[in-house]
């Protein structure tokens, strides 16, 4: 019997069209628009003004707290100005726009090819390093990861886990990744374990990606305290609390966060990028994007600079298909939906999805027959027909009693409500509102 | 016999005592109340609309008899007589608010605004704000999923299905605030009624720059100020791209309405203007 | 370029519906139809049919004329009460009798309360106890189950096994005496007895149950604490007093236990949310069935415990909760 976690859960068709292709280097683009939010936190600080040159890999905008992070130029270039675009969500959000003018990159990072498994950095040098190099997690929830890996004092972590779960449907930029780069992921690993202090890290893959499963098994014979775990097929296994459940059987209480239980979790793309900081001096610059979709002609995994305007991907699988109904920035369960594709991949991207317009469509909402379906898939073990309720008739303190923030918007309620009821819409309202209510009160 | 006798009796005793009970606590828990209270309760709407700021009418009497000074108290939904009504009770002094109405800033229209995108979520404006910026390239104008239509308790609102946009009657209209309160994009605002129901004001709220507010809608204000510039009496401001009028200030010149290039100042209830070649009557709105 | 979708997320859905599971559960009432069809023929066709177009056409007209909302028999609840109603009652029902107990059943029991999703009683069951009331004597004349049966209302009416057993333990006589008279546990699993059209057949409920797991419609918490408690309760009974009270596997066979407990209980609205409220749902009226039966006046009481507890589950789900994550506390040193 496979481990997974203990509560609920869904599985949704897993379409992984572009599973098994190659990642391929995206062009550098014309022009990149770098938005200064593109984590969790603070915005950073644009150094650079109008004019500046700037070469790949060069800070351009500076953290502005500890939860924040550094942001650096992905092309060389000239700034052609700092200016609001369009966001991902239709919203003016201020970005850095580069002229790209060769492709010069900055002195210090290591270019060539070759794996360096020797770790000479001290375990404060490693998370500084990562914290210059603006790494965030890459899985999308961009917390930026020097936050994470800094233990707080009396807590001590015994566990790193490693997400390479991927268990939205569609995507599969870190299962590609851990095909290509397995060495590397492994001495990025060992990097993250020697800042945690820690000698035991386990790897959860889906039992879906078996080649991933045998290749990382096979790699990590040679690295000592990394073990592969298998986990069955089950979404939302990528969510944090999920994933410590699965691997490790412990759950996270209410409100704490994972290293309470002993465990820090990041995710395998960021798990690379950490190789590539730390080892090859490479700020993150650059991600794996995965663009796929029914009626996609290439289903494709790229790397990509941020700032690449999301279009050019798209063209680069073959164009948006006639039918488009829907882009989703994300994979389809927790994905956003986007209002336009001429906004610019940022660290969070993990994947383009590209749904026709059949499929787009959410069909018609219909009176909730208490069939407890919600209940039954919500891998919190909330009553989301609940929350709905009292969201939609602002019932706050109700909704938080009915732990409304516990909720990681899975969307599993929404997704199998026979009713094609809007549960997890009414429930991010509530969260919202009740989210300020707590905020409110501890001023 | 006997057990009928000894039934009124033992039924009689148990009533005397319950009522002795009775009598006893209700003096012991009694709450004493300003009987001018009641009294100002009656001649409120009892709409209970929280227009006031106040949970209800009675909180609102109750506010009104506490205070020595009401002059910042206000219904708006009954306005000066009720207010003038309260304060005879009370034999207290009230200033007359001037009364005010609830007013749409937005023209953003299927004509005026393109729709960029199609949005098939909740029917709930604060979910799609929360969401997104919405379906046209204006991430500040009106959604048009009527939730302030939802919150009007007067039956003062609907939405214009030609338009999308939410339109307010104004006989209807109490202004208690709820639509106010209720638009996630800050659209709706309380202006004064004016003389005649006359009133002039900016029926926009996009703070884009010029370019970008007008390539998103053909109706926005571009802050260009040119309002601004020619107003005599100092009464629009632009802040942000966008411009302002304070209907405290504005006395009704109608100046800045022909000097507007988007049309975005809209005048209501006016008498219709003579008819001129190169400006046709098409800036009335509602 | 055409306009682009925006929806919050998950942008895809299971596929799942309303109309899926309502038909679904009639697709797992179809065994026990075919047996109610081939124990009392003629009968069954008449009441089935009468029940079911009854309740789509008040449902229909309910919609269109009093509450003037969208029309919803499509989707197949009113279909769904329609049959289940059928099957809690006697195979030579007048007609007329059994269009008052639809209108019950889906003007009170259902539509009164807003409709699907709202109605806090099992409809069916309202409608089935609303005409076991008004009409005692026709709502207790139970046909004798005969293959290929081509009467309806003059069919030879017997009483239920478990009215003899109420009548017997009544006279005085032992428990085994009163076995005897009345049909095998074989028979009375394949539902050779009398009772209503649809509770007969214990094997063939069976088998909608065993469908509507495999097909997820239902899970196992309901019937199965319902089962489980009628065992053990009257179990012990029987351990008590062999004598005196039937055993368990007479109080499982016999009556409406199993369609109550497959069929009746389960109905989405009108059960709790949570698996552990569904537990103690199904442990109560396990519970007050066995109460009713052995020490009350009725023969039979689940349909009587089905509604005292669907009063119960809005104090059920406000009470109790799913198990939440994060209740399994392992502290960091575990």
């Amino acid at each position: 019997m496979l481990k997974t976690f203990s509560l609920g859960g869904v599985h949704p068709a897993e379409n992984k069209f572009s599973a098994g292709q190659k990642i391929a280097v995206l062009p550098v683009p014309e022009q990149v628009s770098v938005p200064i939010a593109q984590h969790i936190g603070a915005p950073s600080e644009p150094i650079v003004k109008k004019g500046d040159e700037v070469k790949v890999g060069q800070l351009i905008a500076k953290s502005s707290g500890f939860v924040s992070a550094n942001i650096h130029s992905p092309v060389s270039g000239k700034v052609f100005k700092i200016d609001d675009i369009l966001d991902a969500s239709g919203y003016k959000r201020k970005a850095i726009i580069i002229k790209t003018e060769g492709d010069e990159w900055d002195a210090s990072i290591d270019r060539s090819e070759d794996l360096k498994t020797e770790i000479t950095a001290s375990p404060e040098e490693i998370i500084k390093k990562i914290g210059d190099a603006g790494i965030v997690g890459l899985g999308g929830a961009t917390f930026p990861a020097h936050v994470k890996l800094s233990v707080p004092p009396g807590k001590t972590c015994e566990v790193l886990i490693l997400n390479g779960v991927e268990c939205e449907p569609y995507l599969t930029a870190d299962h590609q990744l851990m095909i290509e780069k397995g060495d590397e992921i492994m001495v990025g690993t060992q990097i993250l374990m020697k800042a945690l202090k820690v000698d035991r890290a386990i790897i959860g893959i889906e039992n879906n990606k078996p080649d991933a499963i045998k290749q990382m098994s096979e790699l990590a014979k040679n690295y000592a305290g990394i073990s592969i775990q298998p986990l069955k097929v089950q979404y939302p296994q990528g969510g944090e609390k999920q994933l410590i459940d699965a691997c490790i059987g412990r759950q996270i209480p209410s409100g704490k966060l994972p290293i309470e239980v002993g465990a820090v979790v990041q995710n395998i793309g960021t798990t690379l990028a950490v190789y590539e900081a730390v080892q090859k001096n490479k700020p993150l610059f650059e991600r794996v994007v995965t663009v796929t979709g029914k009626s996609v002609t290439k289903p494709s995994n790229f790397m990509a600079r941020i700032g690449t305007p999301m279009n050019q991907l798209i063209e680069a699988a073959g164009g948006l298909p006639q039918d488009t109904g829907k882009v989703i920035g994300g994979g389809p369960m927790m994905g956003k939906a986007l209002v336009s594709t001429e906004v610019p991949i940022t660290k969070g991207s993990s994947g383009i999805l590209i749904m026709p317009k059949e499929i787009a469509k959410r069909a018609k909402m219909e009176a909730c027959i208490r069939c407890s379906k919600c209940v039954s898939v919500c891998p919190m073990g909330l009553s989301p027909y609940l929350l709905m309720t009292v969201s939609d008739k602002a019932v706050w303190d109700r909704a938080e009693e009915e732990k409304i923030m516990d909720c990681i918007e899975c969307g599993s309620c929404s997704f199998t409500c026979p009713a094609n009821r809007p549960l997890l819409d009414y429930i991010r309202l509530g969260k919202g509102k009740v989210g300020q209510i707590m905020r409110s009160r501890t001023k | 016999m006997n057990v009928v006798l000894i039934t009124i009796i033992s039924l009689g005793v148990l009533g005397a005592l319950a009522a002795i009970i009775l009598y006893f606590v209700a003096q012991k828990f009694k709450v004493f109340e300003d009987p001018r209270i009641d009294q100002v309760e009656e001649v409120l709407p009892a709409a209970n609309c929280g227009g006031c700021g106040f949970p209800g009418c009675r909180a609102f009497a109750e506010a009104m008899v506490k205070s020595d000074d009401i002059s910042a108290l206000n219904c708006p939904v009954g306005g000066a007589d009720t207010m003038k009504a309260a304060a005879e009770i009370l034999g207290k002094e009230v200033k007359a608010a001037d009364p005010m109405v609830a007013v749409v800033r937005c023209n953003g229209t299927c004509e005026n605004r393109p729709r960029i995108a199609e949005y098939d979520g909740a029917t709930s404006c604060t979910i799609a704000s929360s969401l997104y910026g919405g379906d046209t390239g204006c991430s500040n104008g009106c959604l048009g999923l009527g939730e302030c239509v939802d919150a009007c308790a007067f039956n003062a609102m609907y939405m214009d299905k030609e338009t999308g946009l939410p339109v307010i009657i104004e006989d209807n209209c109490v202004s208690c605030g709820a639509c106010v309160d209720a638009c996630p994009k800050n659209i709706i605002e309380l202006r004064k009624k004016g003389p005649k129901n006359r009133r002039i004001f900016v029926s926009c709220v996009n703070t884009d720059k010029g370019a970008a507010a007008k390539k998103a809608c053909s109706a926005a204000c571009i802050g260009c100020k040119k309002c601004q510039k020619i107003c005599p009496f100092d009464a629009i401001t632009v802040e942000n791209n966008l411009a302002y009028i304070d209907y405290n200030k504005c006395k009704l010149c109608r100046k800045c309405v022909a000097e507007c290039p988007t049309n975005a100042i809209h005048i209501v209830n006016f008498p219709p203007p003579k008819p001129k070649v190169e400006k046709p009557a098409e800036a009335k709105a509602e | 370029m055409n306009r682009l979708i925006v929806s919050p997320s998950p942008h895809v859905h299971s596929g799942d519906s309303v109309k899926k599971n309502m038909y679904g559960v009639i697709i797992a009432l179809l065994p026990a139809l075919a047996a109610s069809l081939y124990y009392f023929g003629l009968g069954a066709v008449v009441v089935t049919l009468t029940a079911v177009v009854s309740c789509v056409f008040f449902e229909w007209a309910i919609q269109k004329f009093l509450l003037k909302n969208e029309s919803t028999i499509l989707d197949g609840s009113a279909a769904l009460t329609g049959l289940l109603l059928a099957f809690n009652i006697p195979s030579n029902l007048p007609i007329w009798i059994i269009i008052i107990g639809s209108l019950v059943a889906i003007g009170i029991g259902k539509m009164s309360f807003g409709g699907l999703g709202n109605n806090p009683f099992n409809p069916a069951l309202v409608g089935r106890v609303f005409m076991l009331i008004s009409f005692p004597v026709q709502m207790t004349l139970w046909p004798k189950p005969q293959t290929i049966q081509l009467e309806y209302l003059d069919a030879t009416t017997g009483a239920t096994p478990l009215s003899i057993m109420k009548e017997g333990l009544a006279n005085g006589e032992s428990v085994s005496a009163i076995m005897d008279k009345l049909p095998s546990y074989t028979e009375l699993f394949f539902g050779n007895s009398g009772g209503s059209a649809g509770e007969i057949a214990a094997a063939a409920l069976l088998m909608g149950l065993a469908y509507m797991l495999i097909r997820k419609i239902i899970t196992w918490h309901i019937p199965a604490s319902i089962i489980v408690t009628i065992a053990a309760f009257t179990g012990l009974l029987h351990l008590s007093s062999p004598d005196q009270y039937a055993g368990p596997l007479f109080h499982l066979l016999t009556g409406g236990v199993m369609l109550g407990a497959i069929f009746m209980a389960t109905d989405y609205v009108s059960s709790p949310m949570s698996k552990k409220g569904m537990i103690i749902y199904g442990v109560g009226i396990g519970i007050i069935t066995v109460v009713i039966r052995v020490f009350g006046a009725y023969p039979e009481g689940i349909s009587f415990a089905i509604l005292i507890m669907n009063g119960f589950v809005p104090l059920i789900d406000k009470y109790v909760k799913p198990k939440r994550f994060g209740e399994l506390v392992k502290t960091a040193k575990a």
